[in-house]
């Protein structure tokens, strides 16, 4: 602590030092890395094989044997919902990069550009705001099958708006900032600008919203799965393990509150997360700007 | 005023263009026709039926007669019902899903602006603490979880309310609208508190409370007209939402509306179903849009300026 008293506090290190305080977004982060931790592991400590079926045990609710219950195919739900988490987990992840890098490549470039390139690209961004997206995806969904490098993309390029402004409003105000004047008039190359000026204090924003774009696009996920229109067995997410749930919930409850627990927790932890670095790394706006 | 709407009507048309158009190639380069179904059919029989609805022309061909008939609100026929029109299907599913839309709308109104002014009015204390937990609640909580266990818990347990229908049983109707709008009415909460707490700071709020008026009177009338314009923004884009939900809801609650019409066209291939109702949707959300981005407008005198002061 005396080190940072002395060389004065870094906007990083402000910031974790704030989010430090936050006890509810450090337990988000705790469940979230505990979450990949086990999902990367799964092969390994599952309790039982992805498709190791007991017919004649059926649905079970939870035992010792099974924490979770079993399905109506005997199959363990602990198992499911971690094989399930993977999936979900990776959706989350994968398209909320496609959406990072669109996002912040375009916003960038009509930030820095500006003119009429900005003027141009920010109306195809508005004019895509319009058009209604749900629907685009189900209807991508149904044309090209139900692929999952295809949720993927299209997941991704739905959510790449919002970050695109963001970004973009972001660079417009670090230009015209005296700091990036001075950096130009001292005859700093543009890219040593980008690279020292601009990138740095972009980036607090892009992790903010990266990390509340990551549950909207699970939520995505599980939406489409529930309808069917997702992820597609034999590969399992929690939205799918969802839908057999409610199909079977009158009998065996259970089968719906795990899996429908799981996700709701995880987007509670992201939620979390999120608010608390934007509390931390942006203080000039609260968390419902 | 009436200028800005106009000029944003103007913008709608080449939006609506690119709906249509996306949409239409979208589907027409879908594999697997609406045809090639279960059973084996003679290949003359697909010619016929292909010529019946124009398919065996060009594709540009049916395009720009698409465009025509929709400019006369003519659909097309259904591929999955013969002898009945895209158009009639829609107006069978509409109703059904406005009031849903509609009964949403109003819970999530009604909890999500009361709980944020409420949350507002004491920041930091147990009542902002309690409804804006809930909030965080309703967001994570998303329809085809909650839907379920509501039904689970009022519908199957406790026997209190119907399990599914619409209309068919009193308080059925119930169920499906809290589902749809709990997670609006957790948005809306945050939004107005938001908006209430910065509006509560300003000047002519402290000019309202040194006149000596009470505090109900300072929200009610000066407090709630600029709190809400997040609120009121917020309704265009609430709607869409409601939309997309309502394919969720309608088909857990099984009630005959749009939704559930789109999500089943969806399935079954009902190319001149999907495309209608796409169209169909997007004219909606556009002219919600606009409908509320008016308002906002008309609520915010700054903004008022502005938009005269551009036309």
């Amino acid at each position: 602590m005396t080190a940072i008293e002395e060389q004065g506090t870094s906007l990083w290190r402000d910031a974790w030092i704030k989010l430090c305080k936050n006890y509810l977004a450090l337990l988000g982060l705790a469940i979230i890395l505990l979450l990949c931790l086990v999902s990367l592991l799964t092969p390994w400590i599952a309790p039982y094989g992805y498709e190791e079926q007991n017919l004649l045990l059926g649905a079970t609710p939870p035992s010792a044997a099974h924490w979770l219950g079993t399905d109506i195919f005997g199959r363990d739900m602990l198992t499911r919902i971690m094989y399930g988490g993977r999936v979900s987990l990776t959706v989350g992840f994968i398209a909320t990069a496609v959406a990072l890098v669109i996002g912040v490549l375009w916003g960038a470039i009509a930030g820095f550009v500006g003119g009429r390139v900005d003027a141009v690209m920010m109306r195809i961004v508005d004019i895509m705001y319009a058009l209604p997206f749900m629907i685009f995806i189900v209807l991508l969904m149904v044309v090209f099958g139900r692929n999952i490098l295809l949720l993927f993309l299209a997941i991704g390029a739905v959510e790449w708006l919002t970050m695109a402004r963001i970004v973009r409003g972001q660079v417009m105000n670090l230009r015209k900032q005296e700091f990036v004047e001075a950096a130009y008039s001292l005859g700093l190359s543009q890219w040593t600008i980008i690279r020292r000026h601009i990138i740095p204090n972009t980036l607090g924003p892009v992790i903010v919203y990266t990390t509340l774009t990551i549950p909207s696009v699970m939520l995505l996920e599980a939406f489409l799965s529930f309808l069917g229109l997702g992820i597609q067995p034999p590969q399992s997410s929690w939205g799918l393990l969802i839908n057999y749930g409610v199909e079977t919930m009158e009998e065996y409850p259970w089968l719906l509150i795990f899996p429908g627990v799981t996700l709701s927790l995880t987007l509670f932890a992201l939620n979390f997360l999120g608010d608390g670095l934007r509390d931390a790394l942006d203080p000039r706006t609260s968390k419902d700007q | 005023m009436l200028r800005f709407a106009f000029y944003r009507l103007l913008q709608a048309i080449p939006v609506l263009l690119i709906v249509i158009s996306l949409t239409f190639f979208l589907v027409h380069s879908a594999p697997g026709g609406p045809f090639s179904a279960d059973k084996a059919v003679p290949p003359e029989v697909i010619k016929a039926l292909e010529a019946q609805y124009n398919l065996d022309q060009p594709l540009w061909q049916q395009y720009v007669s698409y465009l025509g008939d929709i400019v006369q609100g003519d659909f097309g026929p259904s591929f999955k019902y013969p002898g009945r029109n895209v158009s009639e299907l829609i107006a069978a599913g509409l109703p059904a899903t406005a009031e849903l839309a509609f009964y949403a709308m109003l819970v999530a109104l009604v909890i999500g602006v009361s709980a944020g002014v409420a949350a507002a009015m004491r920041p930091n204390t147990a009542q902002d603490y309690i409804p804006m937990s809930a909030a965080m609640i309703g967001i994570c909580m998303p329809s085809f979880l909650l839907g379920p266990l509501l039904v689970l818990i009022f519908g199957i347990h406790l026997e209190w309310l119907p399990v599914s229908g619409w209309g068919d049983m009193p308080g059925d109707k119930i169920l499906p609208a809290i589902t749809l709008g709990t997670g609006y009415a957790a948005y809306i909460a945050r939004l107005s508190r938001g908006g209430m707490l910065e509006v509560l700071s300003q000047d002519y709020i402290r000019t309202a409370r040194a006149k000596g008026l009470s505090e109900p009177l300072v929200i009610a009338k000066h407090a709630l007209r600029g709190g809400l314009i997040p609120v009121v923004a917020f309704l265009g884009p609430a709607f869409a939402g409601l939309l997309g939900g309502s394919f969720v809801v309608e088909t857990i609650f099984q009630i005959p509306g749009l939704g559930r019409f789109y999500v089943q066209a969806a399935f079954n291939r009902d190319y001149t179903m999907i495309l209608g109702t796409t169209v169909f949707f997007a004219t909606l959300i556009i002219v919600f849009n606009l409908l509320s981005d008016m308002l906002a407008i008309w609520l915010n005198p700054k903004l008022r300026q502005q938009a005269q002061g551009k036309s």
